[in-house]
């Protein structure tokens, strides 16, 4: 069966093998409700990997098992023009034709990926509501230092929401139109706090800063900036299911993964680059930039100065961008010290162009709520154009005007991180030692709210079916929620991300029981 | 415009990065950084720019300043203290359970809940004369975002949107930037009042068509941007049926549906569709925003509002680049379902508005300008410059036009080419962003502008 042209106007040159171009994330998380943000981008990814993959199994018997990058190029060749004829024809959305952007999101309810999605929402674990809900493991969130955030929150926004602290600005002055890239006051705060959570080494300058409603739009921001519809950024595999709808979604940018592997602890490999790098252009695929996280999600690596000088070199020389999300710099819990991009730059004075942060208060802070996010870039036509950009996704004066007060307190801010970094840490080894007694290890990391868990000697087939069979497994009978290595791009299979700051210490024993179980119904009968 | 990066030592940036489709180059913006460099004040700089090319309403601060101040204790512990309003809500949910609801965005169920409050208030701006689904309103940072979202929902790259003129300049930008999607105009005159006639509306379909531009909806804004005129129901009805023939999509921007003098005299397109049983309704999207209305553009609240189930659903999950703090909702939550402040805010705007309205159009008169006739919403003034022009009215004759009343009158109005007027001579005069007394001396200077040049 000839593969119908895709009416994705976004599709790039057919790759027929090699790393995964085609992926496409077709569902996309409800925006609203618990988290939906990560959630709703990972489980989605994940059960329609399970879809497809059962789909493929049942078309004809692969000769061997297709590396798993090439799974998303089998993608290509289901018939999607079938598909939304049959969305068409249904009626489901009246007769007037959607574009194909929004076809392949809209797709009915009726998936895996919803069955599961729902569960969690419907039945949330309570420790003492609904104690046999499922628990969530697979959101990114940290819940470990909201108190303190409440108690600064409750303490000091005593005064009228027009002005906080007696510093009212009056209503012409939080109502009226402002910069959309964020109020100068605020961003000299933010570009503080970046400056103190990233270590203090190197200062961010607040007129390089432009804030966002949140990281995502950031993200896509500088993708709308950075690269033409059809480009391709290199990013480091595993890595967050979000970027595939963040990064690719509307702006018809490609992702292609440079595999990252257990032996090497999943750190990225120069050498993998240049080969990615050599295979894309062999393609004629155009590569802009490279997207990095550091800390890494999911696996939780920090990317140390060596390597962010190899990457830096990497760039110069084939002339392209880098962009670190460092959304997580706060969020370090091992003995290594983070060390941000910027740090990289401040010395080079010629690559000042072609490095870009992304930062946000979701993480450190705690905060996704607020919806603040930011990109640091010292290449002024980056900044120009982003700036213009950020009228489609600016952040709420009031809520600029809450958080520069809060942080400006500066015994706040380093009690909290200090103390936030601690209970992270405190939690990572307690979640860690209950998966060793099941004999679970995870990589050595060191920053993010997760651990990467090899499960791969539970899963059978050694392949993405098995591992996502476990998946299913883990959230429909044991009920929690994970996020599993393929929707991740892992290129190993039975690699898992466990969120670890969602729950409290006293739910750890619970979480490891029901894992526990699992753990003992995989076993391979005697 | 493609920037071949290869060969130059500079690293390179994306065509959307370095188009000029952002449009920011134009007069309409080359005239606020003009009085941001010399803005009037009363006191201090009154021989600076007056600014009276920002829609922005300041007319009725005061009321929302009043209602904050009296509920600030409950808005700032509603969510951040115990608060007897919520003790059996959800039944056990604590305080904490509040705090980190808030925190971390999980806002779907409140009881007061954004999407209620949203869809009362749109409710009562119309008199009750329609009504709005919560379930179907999505909220985004701002009527712009919410715009450019339905424009990725509807159209493709390449596809075009039919618009009216003149039009609101930052749909150029809006519409099209990002999202690769073409504009065609439907071109409107003075000889009907710039009403939108099915005859404009097929022609340009047609020459459309046959360049094969593919249409995928019509954007109406209602009340109109620059008119200042709300669109008659016959016209709506003939667009609903223009759109149902062709297949295509209707986006209703109705950013201004609170600021008609009126409350009688708009008729939004929800009403058509209730008294037509929502026959034909999942092409129909309206979009709401509270910068214009309630004077809040700072707050980066729009909306949009779907009868299309897969277009709300993709709209939620594409609203992820456009979420509004839940602090924010929380707040706007509360002042919206606040049905005595809401009925008595959006009756006073609205007299007030139509008092600066009647003063402007005063003004001008005796200055020998008159106004489109019919004006009757909005934030602004259409206004006929055409004698000053010659017998030949061209575009750069408006714009030398243009030029002088900022150079010379030091008023920064808007010419009608940027808002795509094919007819040229027409300029939008905003009146509500400034105090009375400013506007009077923004009225002055145009009088004395004219009578100079009479002489």
């Amino acid at each position: 069966m000839t593969p119908t042209p895709s009416p994705e106007p976004k599709e790039s040159p057919r790759s027929p093998r090699g790393t995964g171009m085609r992926l496409i994330v077709p569902l996309q998380g409800v925006v609203q409700g618990r988290g939906g943000l990560i959630l709703g981008s990972l489980i989605p990814c994940a059960l329609f990997y399970f879809l497809q993959f059962y789909l493929k199994r049942h078309r004809s018997p692969p000769s061997n098992p297709p590396p798993r990058s090439t799974s998303a190029a089998n993608l290509s060749e289901l018939p999607r023009s079938s598909s939304r004829a049959n969305l068409l024809a249904r009626g489901s959305t009246g007769r007037a034709h959607l574009s194909a952007r929004a076809s392949s999101i809209a797709k009915p309810n009726d998936s895996p990926y919803y069955i599961g999605l729902d569960r969690v929402r419907e039945d949330p674990y309570d420790e003492i509501g609904n104690p046999d809900g499922v628990m969530q493991l697979g959101l990114s969130e940290n819940r470990l230092s909201l108190d303190l955030i409440e108690e600064w929150l409750s303490n000091n926004l005593t005064d009228s929401v027009l002005g906080v602290r007696g510093e009212a600005m009056g209503l012409s002055g939080i109502a009226t139109y402002q910069p959309m890239d964020g109020l100068m006051a605020f961003k000299v705060v933010m570009a503080d706090f970046m400056t103190e959570v990233m270590g203090g080494r190197v200062s961010f300058d607040p007129s390089r800063l432009i804030l966002t409603s949140g990281a995502t739009p950031a993200a896509e921001i500088l993708t709308f900036c950075l690269a033409d519809q059809g480009n391709a950024f290199l990013v480091p595999a595993p890595y967050y299911p979000g970027f595939d709808r963040d990064i690719r979604w509307r702006t018809g940018v490609e992702l292609i993964p440079v595999h990252c592997r257990s032996c090497d602890n999943f750190t990225l490999s120069i050498t993998a680059l240049e080969q990615t790098f050599n295979q894309a252009r062999k393609r004629g695929q155009k590569v802009r930039g490279i997207l990095i996280s550091n800390p890494s999600n999911p696996v939780g690596n920090l990317l140390n100065r060596d390597m962010l000088y190899d990457l830096l070199d990497f760039a110069r020389e084939r002339n392209i961008h880098i962009i670190s999300d460092e959304i997580f710099a706060g969020s370090t819990y091992g003995n290594e010290e983070f060390v941000s991009m910027a740090e990289i730059v401040d010395a080079e004075d010629a690559d000042k162009d072609r490095v870009h942060i992304i930062y946000g208060l979701s993480k450190d802070f705690s905060i996704p709520g607020f919806r603040v996010g930011a990109i640091y870039s010292s290449n002024e036509n980056v900044l120009a154009a982003s700036r213009k950009l950020t009228r489609f996704s600016s952040v709420s004066t009031p809520t600029q005007l809450i958080l520069s007060s809060m942080l400006s307190d500066k015994k706040f801010t380093q009690e909290y991180i200090k103390t936030n970094k601690k209970r992270i840490r405190t939690m990572f080894h307690l979640f860690v030692a209950g998966l060793k007694e099941l004999g679970l290890e995870c990589t050595k990391s060191s920053g993010g709210l997760y651990c990467w868990v090899d499960m791969s000697r539970l899963i059978s087939p050694y392949n993405e079916k098995g591992e996502l069979d476990l998946w299913d497994k883990l959230l429909n009978t044991a009920k929690i929620n994970v996020t599993p290595g393929s929707a991740c791009h892992c290129i190993e299979p039975g690699w898992f991300r466990f969120c670890f700051t969602t729950l409290s210490e006293r739910e750890i024993p619970v979480v490891i029981e029901r894992i526990h179980k699992v753990v003992e119904s995989c076993k391979p009968p005697v | 415009m493609a920037i071949e990066q290869d060969e130059e030592v500079c690293v390179g940036l994306s065509k959307v990065a370095v188009s000029e489709t952002h449009g920011e180059d134009s007069p309409y913006f080359a005239g606020w950084r003009a009085y941001d460099q010399n803005p009037y004040h009363e006191l201090s700089n009154p021989s600076g720019v007056i600014q009276m090319g920002l829609a922005e309403n300041q007319v009725s601060f005061d009321l929302i300043e009043r209602y904050l101040e009296k509920h600030s204790q409950t808005m700032n512990t509603t969510g951040f203290r115990e608060n007897a309003l919520f003790q059996d809500y959800h039944g056990l949910k604590s305080f904490r359970q509040i705090v980190v609801s808030n925190i971390l965005h999980e806002i779907k169920s409140t009881n007061i809940n954004i999407l209620q409050a949203m869809a009362s208030f749109m409710e009562q701006i119309r008199g009750g004369r329609a009504k709005f689904d919560p379930d179907r309103i999505v909220i985004t940072a701002g009527a712009t975002a919410a715009n450019e979202l339905l424009t990725f929902i509807l159209a493709d790259p390449g596809d075009a949107l039919l618009v009216p003129t003149p039009y609101y300049p930052g749909f150029d930008r809006d519409l099209r930037w990002r999202t690769g999607v073409k504009i065609v105009p439907v071109h409107c005159d003075s000889s009907n009042n710039f009403e939108i006639t099915p005859q404009a509306l097929e022609s340009a379909y047609e020459e459309a068509k046959s360049n094969n531009v593919k249409i995928s909806g019509l954007l109406i804004t209602n009340p109109s941007n620059p008119l200042g005129a709300t669109i008659q129901r016959s016209v709506l009805e003939n667009i609903l049926d223009f759109v149902t023939r062709k297949n295509i999509h209707l986006i209703s921007d109705e950013i201004y549906s609170g600021s008609s003098f009126s409350p009688d005299e708009f008729v939004s397109v929800a009403e058509i569709l209730d008294s037509r049983n929502h026959k034909e309704s999942q092409r129909v999207h309206i979009v709401y925003s509270l910068s214009k209305d309630l004077g809040l553009p700072g707050f980066r609240v729009g909306t949009i509002y779907s009868y299309n189930d897969a277009v709300v659903t993709t709209a939620r999950r594409m609203s992820s680049f456009t979420l509004i703090s839940s602090q924010t909702q929380q707040l706007l939550s509360l002042m919206l379902s606040d049905g005595d402040f809401t009925e008595n805010y959006v009756r006073v705007n609205r007299d007030r508005l139509k008092k600066r309205y009647g003063m402007i159009v005063e003004g001008l008169r005796n200055a020998g300008i008159e106004c489109l006739s019919g004006g009757n919403a909005g934030l602004f003034c259409w206004m006929d410059l055409k004698g000053l022009l010659g017998d030949s009215p061209t575009k750069e004759g408006e714009l030398s036009l243009w030029k002088l009343m900022l150079e010379e009158v030091k008023v920064n109005i808007s010419p009608g080419y940027s808002c795509h007027c094919s007819e040229p001579g027409w300029f939008r005069v905003c009146f509500a962003n400034m105090s009375e007394e400013t506007l009077q001396v923004a009225i002055r200077r145009i009088h004395d502008f004219m009578v100079r040049r009479r002489n």
